[in-house]
């Protein structure tokens, strides 16, 4: 700067100066490492001491990871590999999980059976892909979307095929009801309506319908019961339904708890506030022992759709409160322009409000998709066999007695895929609606 | 120019109960109520109904039996003749000690590992991210599952301490005893004790302890008042007075000529035959459950801190300098108030957490309320209703006083805005 | 402010007022809480008027143009449009706004549909229009406010003069016998007031019965046919444009024309 104030206040450019190159330890590895790395003694320090930390771990782990017992059948078998191999920190007892890993994964379903929840899980990608690749997935594949849930739960339990149909009956009652009686009545009315004559359906009708239809045409595959379902597919039945239950539930509670009437707000606020105070535990206790006491005499339901019906209310809570945060969110204006442009409330609900507002509580409606996954593990305490209840049981099998870092690392890991590539979906969710707008 | 006659005043119609919009909030609410009133009486006569059948009424009567059965981890006196209200308050204490050791643990690792990820060190925030996903992406039943089979099958067992040449040594100068039956640690004991008082019947609070507290509390409020005239000083002059040591010593000098008064030493544990005595014994499951829910809850509270400290935009800390403040003014009279606003609410709702996920301690067979209330005690009596209704009224109402102080906070500092 | 619009000269020639009553507002009042906001108006608008209503900020000007679609409830007296009767008749309120259109200061456009969604989707779900229809409308009026190119992108890939007209588009896509506007260029950059004033004086042309609450005098003085002065809650002072700025009778409205003219 001085040189042009040297002779006189005017100056005038006379050559452009070209681009030069950065000075060399700014950039590179080295300018990386020296920015990222060791700027200041105390970065440096903190660098070493994570690096040396690092180091020690993977000193101390590797050699235990590759431990030649995959084919060992027991722990003492382990041991003597081991011993063999003369190791100063011992090796990892990989047996057990080639042994027990099927388990771990079916529980005792039975193996011949295998490919029906795997098809199931299969097909529930197939019927996730138009929610959560829109861009990707031909739209004609949310009818198979809507027919999953009943293809699913007859895989998984199976029986006659005759249940799964009479059950989607009822759901096309409600269909028709709606489609002929509106032109006549109320939309509300008819919906109503629909669902009357759909209960009855199935709680009066339906039953005495697939008992006779499977007697005269007894197609189907073999009945599972609930107490053979275990491991992860276990979770995965229990987390995928109460999360695709809970949204909705909790979009309608979110609604409530916005709404006017006071009436509605203070039941939607109790019941919001009374889950999230109780620990899923004690709702699993109500499942497992209670809820029969609560229900008609006589009533004895499955226990796992026990489970699915309060862990999905215990997710409808906390979802209620992730969508209100989104509605909490939205500019006022939002609502008025709907109103002014004379949409009614669901209207105005359905195509203005709710995308946006869901749109904003991605984040918070994911992890709580993976708290309710996670979550699914409490069911070991009621004596179902979900991967933890089958470790304690494995560990309490005389062959493996002692083992846990292998089992649980091997869990760990499964739950970590499930969980991790959640909320990166979610991130990427996130960023392709973003970049949609900008 | 107007021919506007005046609109026919209305008669009431039966469809203004929907299209009329004063009516019409009304008949919502009241089907709304009959919808739940009617839930409701279904619920509660199918209750009856099957409470008929089995032969039981409901009756709270059975809290006053004998529990017969025995609690380890305790903090009161307790023995298996007392009856199942005093188990059940047994196990809430059990919940609130290891909700609190959880929380105040939690707190600290997830401040720290929430400032470490923010570190401009590559390699320190890549492993508290590592850190951060390992913990949030594993279910916490297994960190307890995990912790409580690490005490038991790696740690010595008690008779390893025996001999001249033992497998196993005492930690720390000999005054800590790590073994796969718990942690026994050193304890307070006074020679000089003042005794107890009882409280009801209930339990007794020993002298000592309120004494301390009342020493340390009238400590702290000199220290706030010298603070506060500290303020005044430099208010009025310009100039802060040099107090930290003033501050400190009215704390710990009157505390440590209290304890010298008490007599206060440590009783250290022994072994004695196959097992230690003497000392505080800490059980494993309280450890394993302590430091799982820990570990599991500072990976979120880090995470709540990382996104607090991001919140307050980077303008403000630009507007401090450019005022020439100096980082560590900037850094607690500007960033530190805002991040806190940000990031206490959710801490609040992580301590939440950290106490309902607490009721897992059934599966490592901690006593918690869980455990006794709904475990052994339902199981003893059958009686399941009341039981479990008992204990959800119980984190309910640890869960309402938990959200009563997060409120209060939130009202307190609340911005002033338009 | 007042060149801005000033450019273009004006064919008012074709602005004509009717006897029909659009609009007739009676003895309104209405409170927040205490705070009586609107007292005692009495406005009767006829067809085809433009009417420009003015006023110091919380004199309630935003206010009453918000009740004329129930976007605010009023208390007392009578609000009555296209001869129907505002009431607490929910198909009367659905009645009413889907013939009057409205503008806002900030647009309230519809973030996650695209600038064609945003045109269709009323004249979809409320008229119950046809898609096709519905997209062939919202074009047409896309291509009067000059916008006809920018159809696939969202709102937040556009310009805060563009927004605006956007939603006046989606506006006149429900064929509005009555337009509102509440402060429609407050929230815009000066260079971009003029693109939506043009569009406003293009709707007045075409015989629009308008309500505009606004600070711009040269859009009143040019397009306007009536002046409305709103102090306190009510209305001081109206008259015709060139009265009403060379000949204010008020104390209030003099004071407030030489703050809003003096520079």
């Amino acid at each position: 700067m001085s040189d042009t104030h040297a002779e006189t206040v005017s100056y005038v450019r006379e050559t452009m100066l070209p681009q030069q190159e950065p000075p060399a330890s700014t950039v590179g590895p080295l300018g990386w490492a020296k920015t990222n790395l060791f700027s200041g003694w105390f970065n440096t320090v903190l660098s070493v001491l994570s690096g040396l930390f690092i180091l020690w771990l993977a000193y101390r782990l590797l050699p235990w990871i590759i431990s030649p017992t995959w084919q060992a059948t027991s722990l003492n078998e382990c041991r003597e590999i081991i011993g063999a191999l003369n190791k100063p920190h011992g090796g990892a007892c990989w047996g057990v999980i080639s042994e027990r890993w099927k388990q771990l994964m079916f529980g005792f379903y039975p193996p011949e059976h295998y490919w029906r929840p795997v098809l199931s899980l299969i097909l529930l990608l197939v019927a996730l892909g138009p929610l959560l690749f829109r861009h990707l997935v031909p739209a004609k594949v949310i009818y198979f979307s809507m027919l999953y849930p009943f293809i699913a739960a007859w895989l998984l339990w199976g029986g006659t095929i005759w249940n799964p149909i009479v059950a989607i009956l009822g759901f096309v009652i409600i269909g028709l009801s709606l489609k002929f009686l509106t032109s006549v009545l109320n939309p509300a009315l008819a919906l109503i309506i629909g669902v009357v004559l759909a209960v009855i359906w199935w709680v009066a009708l339906a039953g005495t319908v697939a008992g006779g239809l499977s007697a005269v045409l007894p197609i189907g595959i073999e009945a599972i019961a609930s107490r053979q379902f275990g491991g992860f597919m276990l979770s995965i039945t229990i987390g995928v339904t109460a999360i695709l239950c809970s949204l909705p539930i909790g979009i309608l509670l979110a609604l409530g708890r916005q709404s006017d009437l006071l009436l509605v707000k203070a039941m939607c606020v109790g019941f919001i506030e009374f889950i999230r105070g109780v620990p899923l535990i004690t709702l699993l206790f109500v499942a497992s022992v209670l809820l029969n006491i609560f229900l008609p005499p006589g009533t004895n339901f499955d226990i796992i759709l026990r489970v699915i019906i309060m862990v999905t209310l215990f997710a409808s809570a906390y979802m209620a409160e992730v969508v209100r945060g989104g509605l909490a969110a939205l500019p006022k204006g939002q609502y008025e322009g709907a109103d002014s442009l004379g949409l009614d409330y669901w209207q105005s609900q359905r195509l203005i409000i709710m995308p946006q507002a869901l749109k904003i509580s991605i984040p918070g409606i994911v992890s709580t998709f993976i708290g309710v996954f996670k979550d699914t593990t409490l069911v070991s305490i009621i004596s179902m066999f979900d991967p933890i209840g089958l470790s304690n049981a494995i560990r309490a099998d005389t062959a493996w007695n002692g083992v846990y870092w292998e089992l649980f690392i091997f869990i760990g890991l499964v739950f970590f895929i499930f969980c991790f590539s959640m909320s990166r979906y979610s991130m990427y969710l996130e960023r392709r609606l973003q970049t949609g707008h900008r | 120019m107007t021919t506007l006659t005046d609109p026919p005043s209305e008669s009431f119609r039966l469809s203004m109960l929907i299209y009329d919009t004063r009516y019409r909030a009304i008949t919502f609410q009241i089907i709304a109520l009959i919808c739940f009133l009617l839930f409701f009486g279904w619920l509660i006569s199918n209750t009856a109904q099957n409470l008929a059948d089995l032969g039981k009424e409901p009756s709270f009567g059975f809290l006053m039996e004998p529990a017969g059965y025995d609690i380890n981890q305790r903090l009161i006196d307790y023995n298996n003749q007392d009856s199942h209200l005093r188990a059940a308050f047994v196990g809430l204490l059990n919940t609130l000690l290891v909700a609190f050791l959880g929380c105040v643990t939690a707190t600290v690792v997830g401040v720290i590992v929430g400032v470490l990820r923010l570190s401009n060190n590559w390699l320190i925030s890549r492993l508290m991210a590592v850190y951060v996903e390992m913990f949030r992406n594993v279910p916490v039943l297994m960190w307890i599952v995990l912790c409580m089979a690490i005490l038991i099958e790696s740690l010595p067992a008690p008779r390893a301490f025996r001999g001249d040449d033992a497998e196993a040594s005492m930690k720390l100068f000999d005054t800590v005893a790590i073994t796969n039956r718990g942690v026994y640690i050193p304890e307070p004991l006074f020679s000089r004790s003042l005794g107890d008082i009882p409280v009801g019947n209930l339990f007794n609070i020993s002298i000592d302890l309120i004494a301390i507290l009342i020493v340390l509390a009238i400590g702290f409020y000199v220290s706030h008042r010298i603070k506060l005239k500290a303020d005044a000083t430099q208010e009025a002059t310009g100039v802060r007075p040099r107090t930290w040591y003033m501050r400190l010593g009215v704390i710990f000098v009157p505390l440590a000529a209290l304890l010298v008064i008490l007599g206060f030493h440590l009783g250290y544990p022994e072994l004695s035959g196959f097992n230690f005595s003497g000392g505080t014994h800490l059980r494993n499951s309280l450890i394993a459950l302590w430091l799982a829910l820990s570990l599991y809850t500072a990976a979120f509270i880090a995470e709540n801190v990382r996104a607090g400290i991001l919140a307050i935009s980077k303008g403000q800390t630009e507007a401090a300098s450019a005022l020439g403040l100096r980082p560590s003014i900037t850094m607690r009279l500007v960033i530190l108030p805002q991040a806190l606003r940000v990031i206490i609410p959710p801490l609040i709702s992580q301590y939440l957490n950290l106490t309902k996920n607490s009721s897992l301690a059934i599966a490592v067979g901690y006593m918690d309320i869980t455990g006794t209330l709904m475990g052994i005690t339902l199981n003893q009596t059958g009686r399941e209703l009341e039981t479990v209704l008992l204990g959800m009224l119980i984190y309910l109402a640890i869960s309402l006083a938990i959200s009563a102080v997060m409120n209060f906070y939130n009202s307190r500092v609340k911005l002033v805005e338009r | 402010m007042s060149e801005l619009a000033m450019d273009t000269p004006i064919d008012r020639s074709a602005m004509k007022v009717s006897d029909e009553v659009a609009i007739e507002i009676r003895n309104m009042n209405k409170w927040y809480g205490q705070f009586h906001v609107l007292r005692d108006i009495n406005l009767t608008v006829n067809r085809g008027e433009r009417i420009v209503i003015a006023g110091p900020s919380g004199s309630g000007k935003s206010t009453l143009i918000r009740c004329i679609n129930r976007l605010e409830e009023h208390q007392a007296g009578q609000i009555i449009v296209d001869g129907t009767e505002l009431t607490s008749d929910l198909k009367n309120i659905d009645k009413i706004r889907s013939e009057v259109g409205m503008c806002f200061q900030h647009f309230n456009l519809f973030p996650h549909l695209t600038i064609l969604e945003n045109c269709t989707l009323a004249p979809i779900w409320v008229r119950k229009v046809p898609r096709k229809e519905a997209e062939e409308t919202a074009m047409h009026f896309l291509e009067k406010v000059k916008i006809p190119d920018q159809a696939l992108k969202y709102p937040g890939q556009l310009s805060g003069g563009q927004q605006q007209r956007v939603a006046i588009a989606r506006s006149l896509c429900m064929k509005p016998r009555i337009m509102l506007f509440d402060e429609p260029t407050s929230a815009l950059d000066p260079e971009m007031i003029k693109e939506v004033l043009d569009t406003m004086i293009e709707l007045a042309q075409e015989g629009m019965t308008m309500l505009c609450v606004t600070h711009e005098m040269g859009f009143a003085r040019q397009v306007a046919n009536r002046v409305i002065f709103m102090d306190q809650g009510q209305i001081v002072e109206q008259n015709e444009p060139e009265e009403f700025f060379n000949n204010p009778r008020s104390e209030r409205t003099k004071l407030f024309l030489s703050q809003i003219l003096g520079h």
